[in-house]
């Protein structure tokens, strides 16, 4: 058994993200070599090799890997696929975008969203929003998993794996990169913070969020939203929690005027501890709360800023 | 240009399924089913491209078991041209169907293909990625907002930091996401008009593909569940649990 990770990062930095597919890989049981695809990506080869438990760091750069394009990706990560009986990568908008390519091409059915690996070809993933888990055995001579970055603890470091320079496989030339509008935050990623403050429909403005974001900096936080928050124009798309947004499983998850719909809760209730904080007790984000806040957010947020201040956050 | 739409019939959004209790699947008897919503977004998509006079027909496609008619029906309310119905009563997976789909558009010859991102009942996210694999064609997945400019489209997606803009050769697949647009309800008179548009019958076996499944279901279980939580009166009280009960903070 030989997994390949594809890898998640930035040209210049690995994300978190590739350490949990890496963790996840090794459950496969055999050796694990990472893939860092991209342009002048060195520093994020050096740092995949760092990782504990990799065997070896493939590194392929390209103009046209720069932004890790689903076509030219999909072709590399084919031309590599030979000696490896698996290829894993996370579930982000990333992995989610490159990985079924890569298994149509493969004549493979992908498993996505795999939150425990149960045995070389035995998966176990969510379905329905997660009202439901459906444990798969693959028939597939290959595997092609993306993984929920929120089951899987990150490989550590320590590691020190060699890099080899691959070719890029050559750009089928479908699609070119045009522009990215990317949120710029100090804040902890949404999907590796340990401290989660969501708002929903309710905060009722963009501006509003502001009283979240305060308590999110006292404690560290990312700030997430409920995809009403999201349509409303309150918050970015890639705030948003849930069935078909992002999977957080924070230590700490606060949800703030968010009723709790199943689409919702599909995204967060993995978290470890969850606190609701919204005015109807009715509402059903308190069946799944550890601690539940009938209130009104406007005053109850400002408030928890002072609590938090007290102690000195 | 011609638009191809694959709309996928599933439990109704709203529904909370129930794990059967021999563990082979969820409980689909006597549950509500509708077009996807995802699919529905794909179909007020193409339905614009149509108004807007950027494509000249709107040709929707199930695959599914004969009540899928009625999601098809739905779509051609929505403003859809015509429909097929590739009729099966087995669970097809994502590669499958791509692999049907491919078949279609060999048969139709659309420019593009427009589907949802996910299906929320598999919760797949695979089909449109799959299906443009095997066509060879350019992908522009989570689709927020597109442009058509001679032979190339550009496309707005949403991804994990923020937005990424991606110009895109012609032919192509497009998955939609949420924020695209906001899909129309069917008027009744287009209801009506609906009843008579045509919907041709097809099977997997037509197009000569196999949809034995890859994937054998072991087991299909509840989730873990949560333990109802204590309310607390006050942020002080909150704040104090946090702390020193639960030492998260
Ligand atoms: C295909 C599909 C995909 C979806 N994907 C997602 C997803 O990924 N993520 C997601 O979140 N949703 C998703 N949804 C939407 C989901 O079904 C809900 O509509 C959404 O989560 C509701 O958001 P909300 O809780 O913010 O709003 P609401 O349901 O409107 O709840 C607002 C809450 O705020 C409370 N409130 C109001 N005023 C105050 C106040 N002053 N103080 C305190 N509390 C107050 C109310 O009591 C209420 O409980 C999806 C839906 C579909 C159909
Ligand atoms: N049985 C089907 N019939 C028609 N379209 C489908 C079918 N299954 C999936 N699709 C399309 O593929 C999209 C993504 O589905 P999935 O990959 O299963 O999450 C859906 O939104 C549909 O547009």
């Amino acid at each position: 058994m030989r997994a390949l990770v594809i890898a998640e990062h930035t040209n210049s930095a690995l994300k978190d993200a590739t350490a949990k597919a890496v963790s996840a890989a090794q459950k496969l049981g055999g050796e694990v070599d990472v893939l860092i695809a991209g342009e002048a990506a060195r520093p994020a080869a050096e740092e995949a090799a760092k990782l504990s438990g990799v065997a070896k760091v493939l590194l392929a750069e390209a103009p046209s890997l720069a932004r890790q394009l689903a076509e030219p990706m999909a072709a590399l990560v084919v031309s590599l696929a030979g000696p490896y009986d698996a290829l894993v990568a996370p579930a982000t908008t990333n992995g989610k975008n490159v990985m079924p390519r890569v298994a149509a091409l493969l004549d493979v059915m992908q498993i996505s969203d795999v939150v425990s690996v149960d045995g070389p070809d035995t998966f176990t993933r969510p379905i329905y929003a997660g009202n439901a888990m459906m444990q798969v055995r693959s028939g597939d001579a290959k595997k092609v998993l993306t993984v929920r970055t929120a089951s899987f603890q990150a490989a550590g470091a320590g590691g020190s794996a060699a890099i080899e320079s691959v070719p890029a496989a050559a750009d089928p030339g479908l699609s070119e990169f045009v522009s990215e509008q990317l949120a710029k935050s100090d804040r902890p990623e949404l999907t590796s913070a340990k401290i989660v403050i969501s708002g929903g429909r309710a905060m009722a403005s963009k501006e509003n969020f502001a009283i979240i974001e305060k308590v999110a900096d006292k404690l560290g936080a990312a700030v997430g939203a409920s995809r009403a928050a999201v349509d409303a124009g309150y918050a970015p798309n890639d705030w948003q929690v849930g069935q078909t947004g992002k999977v957080v499983a924070p230590e700490l998850y606060i949800a703030v005027g968010i009723s709790g719909a199943i689409q919702h809760l599909a995204g967060m209730k993995d978290s470890k501890v969850i606190v609701a904080i919204n005015k109807d007790e009715e509402a059903p984000i308190f069946q799944i709360a550890d601690y539940g806040l009938v209130a009104d957010l406007f005053q109850a947020v400002p408030e928890l800023e002072q609590e938090l201040a007290k102690l000195g956050k | 240009m011609k638009v191809l739409v694959p709309v996928k019939r599933v439990v109704d959004a709203n529904v909370k399924v129930r794990v059967k209790a021999d563990g082979t699947g969820v409980d689909l008897s006597n549950v509500k089913m509708a077009m996807n919503p995802f699919c529905e977004i794909a179909v007020e998509e193409a339905v614009r491209l149509k108004e807007a006079g950027t494509a000249s027909e709107v040709v929707v496609v199930s695959i599914g078991p004969q009540a899928a008619q009625e999601t098809l029906r739905t779509a051609l309310a929505m403003g859809a041209d015509r429909g097929i119905l590739v009729k099966t009563d087995a669970t097809v997976e994502p590669l499958a169907v791509a692999k049907i789909l491919k078949a279609v558009v060999a048969a139709e010859g659309p420019q593009i293909v427009l589907l949802g991102k996910q299906a929320i009942d598999d919760d797949a996210n695979q089909t449109g990625q799959m299906l443009a694999a095997l066509l060879g064609w350019s992908q522009g997945t989570f689709a927020f907002k597109l442009v058509k400019e001679g032979d190339t489209l550009t496309v707005t997606r949403e991804i994990d930091g923020g937005l990424q803009t991606v110009k895109l050769k012609l032919p192509a697949v497009i998955t939609t996401d949420l924020r695209i647009n906001t899909p129309r309800y069917a008027s009744l008179p287009n209801i009506m008009k609906a009843k008579k548009k045509p919907i041709d019958e097809k099977t997997p076996a037509d197009y000569g593909v196999d949809v034995a499944p890859r994937l054998a279901v072991l087991k299909v279980s509840e989730p873990a569940k949560r333990k109802g939580g204590v309310k607390v009166d006050s942020v002080a009280a909150l704040v104090d649990k946090l702390k020193n009960e639960a030492g998260v903070i």
